[in-house]
């Protein structure tokens, strides 16, 4: 049953959606630009949809839809515009389009006062066009291309409004430490290219398969370089800087692109080239250091927030760590697994402060928060779900994906999974830490500011809150177990379910322990909460307030002597001495000549005369020299010819 | 004989020619440019060209030469002065004229089967040249008429009284310097 | 007997010395007497030539040119004269209007 699916569609309708609303949207009625922008990822869902009931049918995967020209056809390098569908790609298309199209729904009524209405469905369905290219590219140049797209769309999307200085210069951040990670990815490309000659994964895998003791070496390099990218796009150590930034965008923004989809990409692009992975234990444990470490570097830089996006935004990319962390341990199931259940209730959480924020009128700060709870209702119930699913309380989502994870490190095989393992678990702990500060901080005790006027948000805003909750309730138990399995042929062996029965019981027990100690912590210290912050006299804490001075770090080291060092080129070589020497030069050359030749114009006669009289000896001795094998033959023409004309 | 012609009259030529150069005096010029065109119009009967010869005499030395020691005499030229000279005269022009005599007697020399003349050469009797010129080249004979009427035109507008520095215009016999006297 | 080349060579010679006599003649008249000297030595080279190829257009030539040297001895005389009127001098080196 291998009928067509149209997988080209799925990238193409929002595309169109894009052109529509970008072309013509300032000038259509917002009802039409919301219908054309609600149309093109309901469509793509639907067409997801379809692929994946074929699939359930018996459809053989992988399924490929090649275009009949090719792209690149250069020496070697043999690229062409195809389209792959197989079980990862399909997970992630169900979340891309899925939670894409819920977000979508929600910004209609959030966006629903903007002036750049039309802008922001045109930059979001740009977003989904390049996030599809990305998942379903069959060769690593496609991937490339949906992978810049997504930042241009994330630059876009993050300085929508762009008359804010902070935004501008955060879009600017976003992508300029993307770009950072795009070029290690692009080194990677080149050495993929240079070692396999091609850029196309299923032959990159066959090749590989064929040599079965390549191990290490210029693997590690590519897979090294490839991490760079990822990290990049992922927000990990050292690159996550952007992401708090980040939240400058609109809320609905930061839950799609910033929680559920454009940051996982790098995760994607690590499970999809697992086989380059596989063959490189090395770069298998960098990447599991980046993960864990990040996850709780950016776990304790959480705790400490007082803006609640920029706590959801550290809690990303502490989350991200952990899918980092099974990649490295080689369990990428469980990673793409700890994906799928993020992307429910990370998605969920942005919604719902999103709500929040809304309804207070444009506050973030949550000391300014409380009591929310019976203001906001829906609000308040999807959004505790949320919380419960983080923090890995069962039986929500999280509990599952995490303890995969975590079982998956422990049982790595060596020490270093242990010490992934234990810090995973603390970074649990602290996770459901600050969630809970945060839900108690935002929704419980008193009012701290009745005047703000709360009030719930419309049902376009609270109806994807919802489905979400009922995907953070129910998103684990669609996926333990089967998981694995159902990526098995895609990315592995290596599945979730290896370790005894007995050991998985214990280590579970462990993770919802962290789990409940957390939201007892927070429970303590913050139920009843005034405003002040009970962790300032902690030690450490204003470390951790300054995000560890990672930002000035960066600033000083790298930043400064750049724009220093840029400045200078600028002002001093280029426009001083290459641009105005040039204009001098050319200047001076005139005059000076000038000066010379205006001499000669002596007005004198007899030096006219003299200069003729060169001229006329130039050309006499250049006639001289070229006809100089002639001249023997001019005179015996000439005399031949008198002869001719003797007997005239 | 015909030696002794060509010898004589080739060094009168040249004679003359540098006189005419060494002369300070234009009207000294003018006379030994007249001996120039005379000994030409000899050696143009050795040559076989009658007629030109003629020409010579009575258009360049009866008419042009005329006409020039008129001139000379109607400026009242007097001496050359002494005055400042070129430089780039003196440095380029000198070595730029013997490059040119040298490379053309080069060519002149070193070409081969030029032939002789004699006096028993053929002469182009003034028929065959007027059989030729107005025959086929009556079109570039009629327009040298109109060259001729053109010049007139522009030798009358030029030198007429009136042309020049509005205050020299009867100094028609002015003097060298051209300075007015007192009460004019 | 006479070869045709010394023909030739005196009308290089008196074409050069015309070329010289441009150079050092400081009255504009003499300048203009060197140039009709020039004029004449390359007469001189045609009416040989015409000698040797027995062709008589050579000679025809030579009429033009005297033609076109009695028009331009007019004209420049009179350019001369109206030179001399408006400088009052017939110095070549005086006469520098054109001077830069």
């Amino acid at each position: 049953m291998n009928e067509h699916l149209y997988l080209w569609l799925i990238p193409l309708l929002p595309f169109a959606g894009f052109l529509i609303n970008g072309i013509l949207g300032a000038r259509l009625p917002k009802w039409l630009v919301s219908t054309v922008a609600l149309v093109a990822p309901a469509a793509s869902f639907a067409l997801v949809a379809n692929a994946a009931w074929n699939v359930a049918g018996g459809a053989a995967l992988p399924h490929t839809e090649a275009a009949s020209y090719s792209w690149i056809n250069a020496g070697m390098l043999h690229v062409d515009f195809s389209l792959v569908l197989d079980q990862l790609s399909l997970i992630m298309l169900l979340i891309i389009t899925g939670v894409g199209f819920l977000i979508h729904i929600y910004s209609v009524g959030y966006m629903h006062d903007d002036r750049g209405y039309w802008r922001y469905f045109s930059y979001l369905n740009l977003f989904l066009f390049f996030m599809t290219v990305l998942v379903l590219a069959g060769n690593v140049l496609l991937m490339f291309v949906g992978w810049e797209g997504v930042g241009l769309a994330s630059y876009l999307l993050i300085g929508f409004w762009f008359q804010k200085t902070s935004a501008a210069d955060a879009g600017k951040k976003a992508f300029i430490v993307n770009r950072i990670g795009d070029f290690g990815f692009l080194i990677g490309i080149f050495l993929l290219l240079g070692q396999f000659g091609t850029l196309t994964m299923s032959e990159i895998a066959t090749k590989l398969a064929a040599n079965p003791a390549w191990t290490g070496g210029i693997l590690t390099t590519i897979c090294i370089c490839l991490l760079v990218g990822a990290t990049g796009k992922s927000a990990q150590l050292p690159l996550y800087v952007w992401l708090p930034d980040a939240m400058e965008g609109p809320t609905p923004v930061s839950a799609l692109i910033h929680a559920a989809t454009m940051v996982t990409a790098g995760v994607y692009m690590i499970a999809r080239t697992h086989f380059l992975f596989d063959r490189s234990p090395l770069a298998l444990l960098v990447v599991a250091i980046v993960g864990a470490a990040t996850a709780l570097f950016a776990a304790t830089i959480g705790m400490v927030q007082t803006d609640i996006k920029r706590v959801l935004a550290y809690s990303t990319v502490s989350q991200l760590g952990y899918m980092f962390l099974a990649c490295g341990v080689a369990a990428y199931s469980a990673g793409i697994f700890h994906l799928m259940t993020h992307a429910f209730f990370k998605g969920l959480l942005f919604l719902a402060a999103g709500s929040v924020i809304h309804g207070l009128g444009g506050e973030q700060d949550m000391r300014r928060m409380g009591g929310l709870w019976k203001k906001m209702p829906v609000t308040f119930w999807t959004m505790t779900f949320a919380v419960i699913a983080i923090a890995g309380i069962p039986p929500f989502a999280g509990f599952f994906s995490k303890d995969a994870i975590l079982m998956a490190a422990f049982t790595q095989g060596t020490a270093a999974g242990k010490v992934f393992w234990f810090v995973g678990l603390f970074t649990a702990l602290l996770t459901s830490f600050y969630m809970f500060r945060l839900w108690y901080l935002t929704f419980m005790g008193k009012p701290r500011s009745p005047e703000l006027h709360a009030h719930e948000s419309s049902w376009t805003m609270l109806g994807p809150l919802v489905v979400l909750a009922l995907l953070s309730l129910g998103g684990g138990w669609m996926g333990a177990g089967r998981f694995g399995a159902f990526l098995g042929p895609v990315i592995g062996k290596k599945t979730v379910e290896a370790a005894s029965t007995n050991l998985e019981w214990t280590l579970s027990g462990l993770a919802i322990a962290a789990a409940v100690l957390g939201w007892l912590m927070a429970h303590m210290l913050y139920r009843r909460n005034e405003g002040r912050e009970p962790l300032a006299s902690v030690p450490g804490y204003t470390v951790l307030t300054h995000k560890y001075w990672v930002d000035e770090v960066y600033g000083a080291l790298i930043v400064k002597p750049l724009l220093t060092a840029s400045r200078f080129l600028l002002e001093w070589v280029v426009e001083f001495a290459i641009l105005g020497g040039a204009a001098w030069l050319l200047g001076a050359i005139m005059t000076f000549s000038g000066a010379i030749l205006q001499k000669w114009q002596s007005g004198n006669l007899r030096s006219y005369a003299a200069w003729l009289a060169v001229g006329a000896a130039v050309l006499l001795l250049f006639a001289l020299a070229t006809a100089n094998g002639m001249l023997t033959h001019v005179g015996m023409h000439i005399g031949n010819l008198h002869m001719n004309w003797a007997g005239h | 004989m015909h030696l002794v012609l060509f010898i004589l009259f080739a060094g009168l030529c040249v004679a003359a020619a540098l006189n005419l150069l060494l002369q300070k005096h234009p009207i000294n010029s003018a006379l030994s440019l007249v001996v120039v065109m005379s000994s030409l119009a000899v050696l143009y009967l050795l040559l076989g060209a009658e007629f030109l010869a003629a020409a010579q005499i009575i258009v360049y030395a009866g008419a042009i030469m005329v006409l020039f020691t008129f001139v000379v005499m109607l400026l009242n030229a007097g001496r050359e002065e002494r005055t400042l000279g070129s430089r780039a005269a003196a440095v380029l022009g000198f070595p730029a004229v013997a490059v040119v005599l040298a490379v053309i007697a080069t060519v002149i020399l070193k070409a081969q089967g030029l032939g002789t003349v004699s006096l028993s050469d053929p002469i182009t009797s003034t028929a065959d040249l007027s059989r030729v010129l107005f025959r086929d080249l009556l079109l570039p004979f009629e327009v040298t008429s109109v060259l001729i009427l053109i010049a007139i035109l522009g030798a009358v507008a030029l030198a007429r009284a009136g042309n020049g520095h509005p205050a020299k215009r009867d100094a028609l016999v002015g003097t060298a310097r051209g300075e007015r006297t007192v009460g004019k | 007997m006479i070869p045709i080349s010394w023909y030739l060579l005196l009308s290089a010679v008196l074409f050069c010395l015309g070329i010289v006599g441009f150079l050092i003649k400081r009255n504009l008249i003499t300048v203009f007497m060197s140039i009709e000297l020039m004029l004449n030595g390359v007469n001189l080279s045609f009416v040989t030539f015409a000698h040797m190829w027995h062709n008589v257009q050579g000679q025809i030539f030579v009429f033009f040119v005297m033609v076109v040297a009695a028009a331009e001895a007019a004209v420049g005389l009179a350019i001369i004269i109206a030179i001399f009127r408006a400088r009052g001098t017939l110095a070549v080196d005086r006469i520098d209007l054109m001077k830069l």
